[in-house]
């Protein structure tokens, strides 16, 4: 991919030249392109929820409960007569901001468990890994309520059981990559130069795993979303004035014979934001993997 | 005798299409292949050699096609081909034998079935016919126990066993034409010889025309009739095998020989001329011939037109403007350099003091508990003993190498050394200190003078950072240059190997093998180490490659006064290299001793059959010396008393498997261990 003249240039005009070539990588990739706009069409939504809106997303109307689309509400109100579009944009906010923080929080507690577990390997490996399998032994469901039930639940104690229950499978995902990568000669050179274990692990291995890492990442922020909606149905989200797309099909759902449009619109935005990163994911893999 | 031949090659042109545009990487090739003739193919990696091979059976992928030029196989058209008689000619006429025999067999089926498929999909073979063609297949490759092969999977036998499966399986249906792609590259010199001696025979058995394609060229000496050079994509030199070994012309063939070690000269007699520079990028060709930027004797008028493949004598292709010119006076030595014994012994250094004592080195790897009692510490746990009682020593100054097959713990014994393994038994000491622990306990200053170079240009170098942040950490730890000092330290490094200093920003990615095995050469000596342990080095890269590392290193060692131990399985590169030999055989030493003294009378029985193996490039020798059968042993349970015992050709009886072998001294601190005495020690190898 890269040509000779790239090589040869200042180091500004090869940086932008290695983005501009990812980014015609990318470019080639349907699904990566719908993906993409996809998400860039509800990270717009949330920056401009406010500019976008015309009402609260907490402004009750108890005159306008339960409507179907009109001028004034283009979705609609629901049964505590609140602009529907108002609180999906806003909730949008909520969970862009969580799902992607409770993945990165369970990336930093799967690498302080995977790193070590796949580069010492022995008796370190076995220990960290059982502990793993506990906690895998529970359904990731039955976790969340069991840890928010415990702490209450809020923004941060929902990130909180997040990132422990999604420890597990980056930790061993990383610990994985790391088996591989810790063989590679340069790892020896490293010991060979007096590398501790600590900068072998987060230096020279993990900028390694990068690949790999990115896009289960991106298929963690589109699980992360949907069990962000899920735990919000079960009341084990946001608090309730809070736009949350969980909690507005919870909400709504015992009205949905009156009226669909709350619980439609929000089940489509976690719908199609999860359906995005997918898409954006697989393409990101099948494109990186063609030019290994 | 004007009998048509099997395969004719016009002009042939393969390209490529590619996101940004065509490429084309094989141009204006051709050839002759006649019935029972063997046509060697060979040039340095990236030549179009294998583009080659599968453009002749049109498997080029979905990218690739012939764009030019005709292919006849038995006079008929093969272009334009649909891909089902395709089918029926892949595998029935024309057969190949691929590079790698563990992949090109499907490991969850067995041999049995993989074999008869090829019969019944073909021919329409009932399948017990089937079954007693493939035996008779298996026995006419030497199989030992064929049925038994038929039972088995392909991980259950040896790289050898499987290349010999697959030269029966291409040989099923009698084909008229064998493809051979790099078949013994991936095997160990003993196996590689035997097979060879194999291809040989079957050659004159079956009388089938073949296409062999190698980039060494000792290998192609020793199976081919005729020889064609491939350089970036085209032919330039194409003739019979006595006429290419003793009068090349073009002067990229010459580089190629020139730039091989001989196994047969002594030290000191040959310097190796590596061809500078690298085969070009097909997206940027040079204009006029396309070997005129790495020539030696190129002059202007060669970068204009490019020179046709002109017939200069009989037989004789040679694409170069000068052609002529050589033919009536050829400026470099002809052929190789012929191996003048000389008596002198090698300087005997030993009263210098040793940089490193190896000291009954034991190094044992555990293998996990199968069963619960194990695991409970009722049954004796086993091991992998990799390395099992050597002591050595190499004197300031000096190189060692260290030969032996595949698995016979030189690699361990160099990773014992440097503290990457736990040694089980035994002290090393380096410069006077006891450094038997591994590194992580080592003292900073032992490990800034004890640095390696590693096998594999791919994993030599993190792929995540430039050239020039990994050699900067290494000057940063090893010395104390003020900060603002270490990027020209690293420069001065870079041009030390020969790298100019805007390789300081690439990635490892944006080199080749080469260049990457000169920046680990480059990090290795930022701390001006004692000790450079040098793991195989240059077994990975392209002879002219090659050629250019060793020289480099070699360079390093002299002016650095730096002492080095190199491990090869390549006993020519060895020879080449050190002064001193060790010898190692399953975990132990076979025969250690100054350089020539080794490669000469007395040997030990081992020495002489891997001296006997190395292919060399000159095919008026006859090479038909001893051979070892079968392979190395288990290091797990290996054999008791001497080690060689099961394999030795020249195993006296019951002491051998009972006793372990005493030394033999023979001056000058060349020993042997073997229970034969001098006398008739002497007696093996040449006579």
């Amino acid at each position: 991919m890269t040509t000779d003249t790239t090589a040869h240039g200042p180091a500004q005009i090869r940086t932008w030249h290695k983005i501009r070539n990812a980014l015609a990588t990318l470019a080639g990739s349907r699904a990566v392109l719908l993906g993409l706009t996809i998400v860039f069409f509800w990270v717009f939504i949330a920056v401009a929820a406010p500019l976008i809106t015309r009402h609260s997303p907490l402004a009750q109307d108890y005159l306008h409960i339960n409507e179907g689309p009109s001028v004034a509400h283009i979705l609609g109100t629901d049964h505590m007569g609140r602009d529907v579009w108002s609180r999906l944009a806003f909730g949008a906010r909520t969970i862009l901001v969580l799902a992607p923080l409770s993945v990165a929080a369970s990336f930093i507690l799967g690498m302080i468990l995977g790193l070590p577990s796949g580069y010492f390997g022995g008796w370190i490996d076995e220990c960290i890994m059982r502990l793993l399998d506990a906690i895998m032994a529970f359904p990731i469901i039955l976790l969340y309520m069991i840890i928010i039930s415990a702490i209450g639940a809020s923004a941060t104690n929902v990130v909180l059981a997040m990132a422990v229950g999604g420890a597990p499978g980056i930790a061993r995902l990383i610990r994985a990559l790391t088996m591989d990568i810790r063989t590679h000669e340069y790892i020896a050179a490293a010991r060979l130069r007096g590398d501790s274990a600590l900068r072998i692990m987060f230096l020279e291995i993990l900028p390694n795993c990068r690949g790999p890492l990115i896009v289960d990442f991106l298929l963690r922020v589109g699980y992360a979303a949907f069990y962000i909606g899920t735990l919000g149905f079960l009341g084990l989200g946001l608090r309730p004035p809070t736009p949350d797309w969980g909690g507005m099909v919870q909400e709504g759902h015992n009205y949905m014979t009156v009226n669909v449009w709350p619980v439609l619109a929000a089940t489509m935005a976690i719908v199609s934001l999860v359906v995005a990163l997918n898409l954006f994911a697989d393409g990101l893999h099948e494109e990186t993997m063609r030019y290994q | 005798m004007s009998e048509r031949p099997i395969l004719e090659v016009n002009h042939l042109a393969v390209s490529y299409k590619t996101r940004k545009r065509e490429i084309t990487a094989v141009r204006d090739v051709t050839f002759s292949v006649s019935r029972g003739e063997n046509l060697g193919l060979v040039g340095e990696s990236g030549c179009g050699k294998s583009t080659v091979a599968f453009a002749l059976v049109n498997y080029l992928g979905r990218n690739g096609f012939i764009s030019d030029g005709s292919i006849r196989f038995k006079g008929e058209e093969m272009r334009n081909r649909t891909q089902r008689e395709l089918r029926m000619l892949r595998g029935g006429d024309i057969s190949m034998v691929y590079q790698e025999p563990m992949s090109a067999l499907n490991p969850t089926m067995l041999i049995g079935k993989q074999m008869t498929e090829a019969l019944v999909a073909h021919q329409g073979m009932p399948l017990n016919q089937a079954r007693e063609a493939c035996l008779k297949k298996l026995s006419d490759v030497y199989m030992p126990t064929p049925e038994s092969v038929l039972g088995r999977y392909a991980h259950q036998l040896s790289g050898g066993q499987q290349q010999r499966v697959l030269i029966a399986m291409a040989l099923l249906n009698n084909p008229a034409l064998l493809i051979m792609d790099e078949p013994t590259t991936a095997l160990d010199v003993t196996v590689e010889a035997a097979v060879l001696d194999l291809i040989a025979e079957l050659q004159k058995k079956y009388n089938t025309a073949t296409l062999f394609i190698s980039h060494n060229l000792g290998v192609i000496a020793r199976v081919s009739d005729k020889v064609a050079v491939m350089y970036a994509g085209e032919l330039v030199e194409l003739a019979t095998a006595q006429n290419i070994y003793n009068k090349p012309l073009h002067p990229y063939t010459v580089g190629l020989m020139q730039s091989l070690p001989n196994v047969d000269a002594p030290r000191g007699t040959r310097t190796l001329h590596p061809i500078p520079g690298r085969v070009p990028n097909r997206f940027n060709m040079p204009k006029g011939c396309i070997f005129a930027p790495r020539c030696d004797y190129a002059m202007d008028s060669c970068g204009q037109g490019a020179p046709l493949l002109v017939e200069l004598s009989p037989g004789h292709f040679i694409r170069c403007i000068r052609a002529e010119q050589w033919m009536a006076n050829a400026p470099w030595e002809t052929g190789l350099a012929s191996a003048k014994d000389r008596t002198e012994a090698a300087t005997a250094n030993i009263h210098l003091d040793p940089v490193i004592t190896v000291d009954h080195v034991k190094t044992y790897y555990p293998l996990p508990f199968k069963t619960i009692k194990g695991f409970l510490g009722a049954e004796k746990r086993r091991h992998v003993k990799a390395v099992e009682d050597v002591s050595l020593t190499i004197p300031r100054g000096c190189a060692l190498g260290v030969v032996g097959e595949s698995g016979c713990g030189k690699s361990t014994l160099a990773k014992s050394i440097m503290g990457l393994e736990k040694t089980s038994q035994g002290k090393i000491t380096f410069l006077g200190l006891d450094i038997t622990r591994v590194v992580e306990q080592r003292n900073p200053k032992t490990i800034s003078e004890l640095q390696m170079i590693f096998q594999d240009p791919d994993g030599t170098l993190n792929p995540s950072y430039t050239v020039g942040a990994q050699i900067a950490i290494s000057v940063r730890r090893f010395t104390d240059i003020p900060k603002d000092r270490v990027y020209d330290e690293v420069i001065r490094l870079l041009t030390s190997v020969k790298l100019s200093g805007t390789y300081y920003y690439r990635y490892p990615r944006q080199l080749s093998g080469g260049e990457k095995q000169r920046v680990g050469i480059a990090r290795a000596i930022a701390g001006n180490p004692k000790l450079l342990v040098c793991d195989e080095p240059v077994s990975a890269l392209d002879v002219s490659v090659q050629a250019a590392v060793l020289t480099l290193m070699h360079e390093i060692q002299q002016t650095s006064d730096t002492t080095i131990m190199l491990i090869s399985h390549d006993l020519s590169t060895v020879r080449f290299f050190s002064d001193y030999v060790a010898v190692m055989y399953l975990g132990c030493l076979a025969e250690i001793g100054p350089v020539e003294a080794i490669y000469r009378p007395p040997f030990h029985p081992y020495t002489a059959a891997l001296l006997a193996a190395v292919p060399r490039p000159d095919p008026s020798l006859s090479q038909n010396w001893t051979r070892l059968s079968g392979n190395v042993p288990s290091p797990i349970n290996p054999p008791s008393g001497c080690r060689f015992n099961t394999r030795c050709p020249h195993k006296i009886g019951q002491i051998c498997e009972t006793q372990k072998p005493p030394e033999v001294d023979l001056g000058n601190g060349h020993k042997i261990f073997c229970h034969l005495d001098i006398e008739a020690l002497g007696r093996i190898g040449r006579v």
